[in-house]
């Protein structure tokens, strides 16, 4: 079966693409990319994109699915199921399951449910180290075989220097990439928030940017000792940006992501104890927010990924201190990065690059673009469609989400897997 | 003027007009722990829980003698937080309360904002009697009537409050209620325990004790948790009590008519000498008696009249 999107405008970074054009999918591939009417409808499924934009599938590289071992936060098919509702056409999951993704057979098992779920694309990451106890390196070759495409302790950073060290060799070995969740233990401490005006009028304890910004330097370090490639998790202060922007200067071989809730909200959605606004690192400043957004515009964050945490209300509903760490995003986070567009911060290209090319490049997958022979996974976006966020409406099994309520502009309306129409927005 | 809240969480919430409503309430009240039968029957009927999840001996007493004055019944459930890790929800053990018909709920629990979670849940009024870090502010409603009564007025007093500031919810708490009552505060200690921002609430910040009373109307000594040590803080109690203890040497710095307080229960020798506890400028005690005023005022504000 071909299938012809027509009439929408193509947003392709990865071939400095903006122009209207039609798109010929078949067997599951692209097929053609052609100035609008070249291509005959006759014979061919056509989708009609008038008014809408075209892109290379989202891929977020930065997700949690909870299985296997927390099925009642979010398994693969409802996790899956949310990316593509949020125009995700690919997800790398984090190895923070139970059991840890430190071996070929857990990998399997989640590739395996991924399949069986049909929705989204399914890129597993794997351990850095065995349970991500951060003693003793894990199967690094099996993994890769597997089908991992980076290795990473997210969840449980790497204090060990030495151990950050060997990991970034042994990966370098089987040429993958290291993600740092950047967090030094002991100077965020017990903290539950961003330590600034904010904790000490709620008198709860802080993390300062420091406990971010000194790892993101020590890694940055490790990674010129080593020649490795090295990929910053969730990247959140201003510090840690500039320090970013300084190794890139340098040629180091680093990349790095951020988070919608990191260019969106402040330290100040905390207030009233909103546990929806608690994940780590923590929200921060007006000036951080700032930062984070330039960032992205001058590449100096080469992704934006949202982190999906899903917890349930047994994690949440409960003190402040109490509570776990995170929130959800995969059904916000495009409309959450398009509010950049709208706002002037970014242009489309740019944010369809932090959103699809660029990860995809840094985990060397295949798609991010829409280039012929290209696995068919496409993005149709409504800029304008607006739409209020009902977070009781979303696939995801969790509600942690401190965007309910939002009233925001852009989303996907449908998203297209290996040529195949996995979701479309109703009506 | 009139007291509209459900709830009393922080004095960070409260207008100054508020706080003088309830402090003048209060030593309307004081009277009636001097009569020979201590008692009216104001609060008949109504019934007072009181919820700690930290050990307290005065603030408990001080609420449930408070509201037997005013002939409210009053339950005290203590709950160690082992077997509060082990049993229930917090919300789970609200609810469970409210269905027993309390009139007000009087919490003290370790996690900043435990009684904002419960205010927002139960359709009862919840009094902060401690919550974490954060406020303590029937203790910052007797400091200020100890000191109104003292100097008969609050704007323009300079008031130090010396100690570990990061870690003090009595802290926070006077500084919102002296600042909003016309004060300047000081806090001092050593910078490990003055955590970052401070000025942003309104206080004058220092490492020195000595630069601290200079001056001062207010010396209020915040209690030392002896456990900081291990968690480097400081180094020595010795260390600490030569640079941030207070001693008669200080009170000269001070005004001559300065009053010294201390939210007890006290380390004698750390952070305050005998001599000074002891002394004809200390307070301390009268501190207590305000408690149980101020708490029936409160009591009153919640649940009284005609509102209940």
């Amino acid at each position: 079966m071909s299938l012809l999107i027509k009439g929408g405008l193509v947003v392709d970074p990865s071939q400095h693409l903006e122009d209207p054009l039609d798109l010929l999918v078949e067997r599951g591939k692209i097929v053609a990319l052609e100035p609008p009417g070249r291509i005959p409808a006759e014979g061919r499924r056509v989708i009609s994109a008038s008014d809408l934009v075209v892109t290379p599938g989202l891929v977020d590289m930065h997700v949690h699915l909870r299985e296997p071992g927390e099925e009642y936060k979010e398994t693969i098919e409802s996790g899956t199921r949310a990316a593509i509702q949020g125009g995700f056409t690919g997800v790398a999951c984090m190895p923070n399951t139970k059991p840890v993704n430190d071996n070929a057979a857990v990998t399997r098992l989640i590739l395996d449910q991924a399949k069986a779920a049909g929705h989204a694309r399914v890129y597993p990451v794997g351990a850095v180290s065995v349970g991500s106890l951060g003693q003793a390196l894990s199967e690094y070759g099996d993994l890769k075989a597997a089908g991992v495409v980076a290795v990473t302790d997210d969840g449980r950073p790497v204090s060990n220097s030495m151990l950050m060290r060997r990991a970034l060799e042994y990966a370098r070995t089987f040429d993958l990439p290291v993600i740092s969740h950047c967090e030094d233990l002991d100077l965020a401490a017990d903290g539950v928030m961003h330590e600034g005006a904010v904790s000490l009028q709620l008198g709860l304890k802080g993390i300062p940017a420091a406990a971010e910004e000194v790892m993101v330097y020590r890694d940055l370090t490790l990674a010129r000792l080593t020649g490795a490639r090295l990929h910053i998790a969730h990247v959140s202060t201003a510090g840690s940006v500039a320090i970013i922007r300084l190794a890139k200067a340098m040629g180091l071989p680093v990349t790095a992501e951020t988070a919608p809730h990191y260019f969106t909200l402040t330290e100040e959605a905390v207030l009233g104890y909103n546990t929806h606004a608690k994940v780590n690192p923590p929200l921060r400043t007006e000036m951080d927010v700032k930062s984070i957004k330039e960032a992205i515009r001058d590449g100096t964050l080469d992704a934006v990924a949202c982190d999906h945490a899903p917890h349930s209300s047994l994690e949440k509903e409960v003190e402040f201190t109490a509570a776990a760490f995170g929130l959800i995003g995969l059904e916000t986070s495009l409309s959450l990065t398009l509010k950049l567009v709208h706002d002037g911060a970014l242009n489309l290209s740019q944010a369809i690059g932090a959103l699809s090319t660029n990860p995809a490049g840094i985990l060397g997958m295949p798609g991010g673009t829409l280039k012929a022979g290209a696995p068919a996974d496409i993005t149709l976006i409504d800029l304008n469609r607006e739409w209020t966020v009902d977070a009781s409406a979303f696939a995801s099994k969790s509600r942690n989400c401190p965007f309910n309520g939002w009233t925001l502009k852009g989303k996907a309306v449908m998203t297209i897997v290996g040529g195949e129409v996995v979701w479309e927005e109703e009506g | 003027m009139e007291f509209r809240h459900k709830d009393l969480l922080g004095i960070a919430d409260l207008e100054p007009e508020e706080i003088s409503l309830i402090l003048d309430t209060a030593a309307s009240f004081k009277e009636i722990s001097t009569r020979p039968i201590k008692k009216v029957p104001t609060l008949r009927g109504k019934t007072v829980v009181t919820l700690f999840y930290e050990p307290s001996t005065r603030t408990r007493m001080s609420f449930e003698i408070a509201a037997k004055r005013l002939s409210a019944d009053t339950l005290n459930l203590t709950v160690s937080a082992s077997s509060a890790v082990k049993g229930e929800t917090l919300a789970d053990t609200a609810h469970n309360l409210e269905a027993m018909a309390p009139d007000v709920l009087v919490i003290r629990h370790a996690a900043s904002g435990a009684p904002h979670y419960l205010a927002q849940r139960l359709r009862c009024g919840v009094i902060n009697a401690g919550d974490g870090l954060h406020e303590h502010p029937t203790q910052a409603l007797l400091d200020l009537l100890t000191v109104r009564e003292a100097k008969s007025r609050l704007d323009g007093l300079k008031v130090a409050i010396i100690g570990d500031i990061a870690h003090s919810r009595v802290a926070r708490s006077n500084i919102y209620a002296f600042t909003k009552m016309g004060s300047r505060v000081t806090v001092a200690g050593p910078a490990t325990m003055l955590p970052p921002y401070l000025e942003t609430l309104g206080a004058q910040v220092t490492t020195s004790l000595v630069e601290a009373v200079r001056d001062a109307d207010v010396i209020m000594m915040l209690r030392l948790q002896l456990e900081r040590m291990g968690q480097m803080f400081l180094s020595t109690l010795r260390e600490y009590s030569q640079f941030f203890g207070l001693a008669p040497k200080h009170l000269k710095l001070a005004k001559e008519d300065v009053i010294i307080m201390h939210p007890g229960p006290l380390n004698r020798g750390v952070e305050i000498s005998p001599e000074v506890a002891d002394g004809p400028h200390s307070l301390i005690l009268e501190q207590v008696t305000n408690g149980v005023a101020v708490r029936m005022a409160v009591l009153y504000f919640l649940i009284g009249g005609e509102k209940g």
